[in-house]
């Protein structure tokens, strides 16, 4: 810190104090920032932490109180307001899946193809164009695409299908696969665009054509990103609320086919919770649907984390 | 009915001297010139028109009224956050208890008006009635009314011929009082059917799915659905949903109307409730598709 020298001893000796005082009052401010910032790194985990301590003490009654945990796996049953009240999930945790399941099957390939056309194939001014389209279909509210859903898809999947109502999984799969198309186009192609060109040029020069460069390439290079990419679409999936109200039908039982409306855990918590006596224990029980989320969520990420973490040893070695 | 009057004359009586004691401490009067009001979306719409014409008569007092259900109109009334709840169903009793320990306040009831629910189909579903029993089939647990030429129609918009029970969510007053009214007190509803959050999404529901039955107030009737008379039994004539049949009783469903307040209503909240139960009020009832407490023509 100090810039005076050893050999001004003497007198210097108070200068080099007032220095290094004034070295530290100039650096006043960027501590400040410093502890700003670093705060703002550590918010993270204190919301996450105080979301999850909210969500807990609300349901830790029900949850650890008299509440049968078998009964609320396995059973179909959800009718929280009967005599007596009956807390099965096992539809709604099957709605969730049905609807999550089949949205990925429509928004991974198209999701991912539409990653690689942007960043590998279209000319500079398509991708222009590309990028903001899907970047403002990211921006559509999701009561609209609820909306979509209820007034446009439901009278056409009848039309088509004959199905008796036209909210139901293949709805609410659709529905959900157009909102998280975005989110793994982009996060997507941040992956591919970050595998060097050296790559490219190397397999270029080896002959291979553009599909093999993509399949062979890029693909395996840019895997963790592209697994990031995926992973966060089932996250907007699994999360999605309103639009899925709207699409799923919100009916308790487990979908046989895609034309059957189905419930999901988010929806149940949308649609129940404004009406119920808080503190009651419909109330605790959403809440601890609320923790199984959260429960679901931790274990999806902690899965992309090791599956990235086993590929990264993998490629090492 | 004259009894509620009686008890809105009461009221009146009763708070002139808290009236005065409110103006006397400057401040206090200030916070009864908004009436906050909450509950039943099958009451929002009427709760909202009787606010906009009782703000024409007194500008001063500003009338914020939202939805949501009874159920969260009754809970924000127990929390204190509101002067007056919306309910299509009656407070339970733990709801009492909760008002009473939260505010120290008895929560005060008030019928407003009536409403029948309507049983809703689709424009192309040539079915002509339905009764309370086939109503219960349909609906209730262990019935085993699944297809629509199970009771007599050959619905041929529905290929499927499966009849797609709509309903509402099951924290909502429609949904309680339906089971109450068509299932009966002890049978419940049949798991698998489709819930809607609100009144109008559940009519607007049933104007798009061919296959649809669904339940809802009678106001929130439009051209594009059908809605079809209803017979107590099946030997009973039908009846359609009018506002001479819910009152006289012949309409087998309706149901009363609520308004909650924390004690005997005072300042504006007072005068708001004796507004809505004069002819005025009424006929606003009456305009909004509800029944109104009293044919406002007898009473002058």
């Amino acid at each position: 810190m100090s810039s005076i020298p050893a050999s001004d001893a003497g007198k210097p000796r108070e200068v080099s104090a007032m220095h290094r005082l004034a070295a530290r009052l100039r650096s006043v401010p960027e501590l400040a920032i410093e502890v700003l910032i670093r705060l703002c790194g550590y918010s993270a985990i204190f919301f996450v932490f105080a979301i999850f301590f909210f969500v807990l003490r609300e349901g830790a009654p029900m949850l650890f109180g008299h509440m049968n945990l078998w009964s609320f796996f396995t059973s179909t049953d959800w009718n929280p307001v009967g005599e007596p009240p009956r807390y099965g999930i096992l539809a709604l945790l099957s709605g969730t899946i049905a609807v999550t399941a089949f949205s990925m099957l429509i928004a991974v390939p198209l999701g991912l193809g539409a990653a690689v056309y942007v960043s590998e194939f279209s000319s500079p001014k398509i991708k222009e164009i590309l990028k903001i389209t899907i970047e403002m279909l990211a921006a559509i509210p999701s009561i609209v695409w609820g909306f979509i859903a209820y007034m446009t898809l439901n009278p056409l999947i009848i039309q088509l299908t004959d199905a008796p109502i036209g909210l139901n999984v293949l709805n609410a799969g659709i529905i959900l696969a157009l909102m998280s198309v975005p989110v793994i186009v982009s996060v997507g192609e941040d992956a591919l665009k970050a595998v060097p060109d050296s790559y490219r040029e190397a397999a270029l020069a080896l002959g291979a054509s553009r599909w093999e460069i993509v399949y062979r390439v890029l693909f395996p290079a840019a895997k963790n990103g592209l697994l990031a990419a995926v992973l966060l679409g089932v996250g907007r999936a699994i999360g999605e609320t309103m639009a899925v109200l709207m699409a799923s039908g919100h009916a308790n039982q487990i979908p046989a086919t895609l034309l059957d409306p189905v419930q999901t855990l988010t929806a149940t918590i949308a649609a129940e919770l404004g009406e119920t006596n808080q503190g009651g224990d419909h109330y605790r029980v959403l809440f601890v649907i609320g923790i199984l989320l959260f429960a679901i969520a931790f274990v999806v990420n902690l899965t992309a984390d090791l599956v990235v973490k086993g590929i990264r040893g993998k490629q090492n070695v | 009915m004259t009894s509620f009057r009686a008890i809105v004359t009461a009221a009146s009586v009763a708070a002139v001297p808290l009236v005065a004691g409110c103006t006397a401490r400057a401040g206090v009067d200030e916070s009864f010139d908004t009436v906050r009001v909450t509950g039943s979306d099958t009451m929002v719409n009427v709760a909202q028109a009787w606010a906009e014409a009782f703000n024409g008569l007194h500008a001063d007092i500003s009338i914020p009224v939202k939805g949501g259900g009874s159920g969260v109109g009754i809970a924000d009334l127990c929390a204190g956050k509101i002067e007056i709840a919306t309910a299509s169903r009656a407070m339970k009793p733990d709801e009492i208890e909760r008002a009473k320990k939260n505010t120290g306040e008895d929560p005060k009831q008030f019928i407003a008006g009536r409403d029948a629910l309507a049983i809703y189909v689709n424009l192309n579903n040539p079915i002509e009635s339905i009764s309370i029993e086939q109503l219960a089939e349909i609906y209730g647990e262990g019935g085993n009314t699944t297809r629509w030429e199970q009771l007599g129609v050959e619905n041929s918009a529905c290929p499927s011929g499966k009849i797609v029970r709509i309903s509402r969510q099951n924290s909502s007053g429609t949904y309680a009082y339906f089971k109450e009214a068509v299932l009966g007190k002890k049978r419940d509803y049949k798991q698998g059917f489709t819930a809607q959050s609100g009144s109008s999404d559940l009519v607007a529901l049933v104007t798009k799915t061919p296959c649809a039955i669904g339940y809802s107030g009678m106001g929130y009737r439009t051209p594009d659905v059908k809605v079809l008379p209803v017979a107590k039994t099946k030997d009973s004539p039908p009846i359609e949903p009018t506002i001479e049949s819910a009152q006289d009783g012949s309409y087998p469903i309706s149901r009363p109307l609520y308004l909650y307040t924390l004690g005997e209503p005072t300042g504006a909240v007072q005068e708001f409730i004796q507004w809505i139960l004069s002819d005025e009020g009424q006929r606003i009832v009456e305009e909004q598709g509800y029944i109104p407490v009293h044919p406002p023509s007898e009473n002058p």
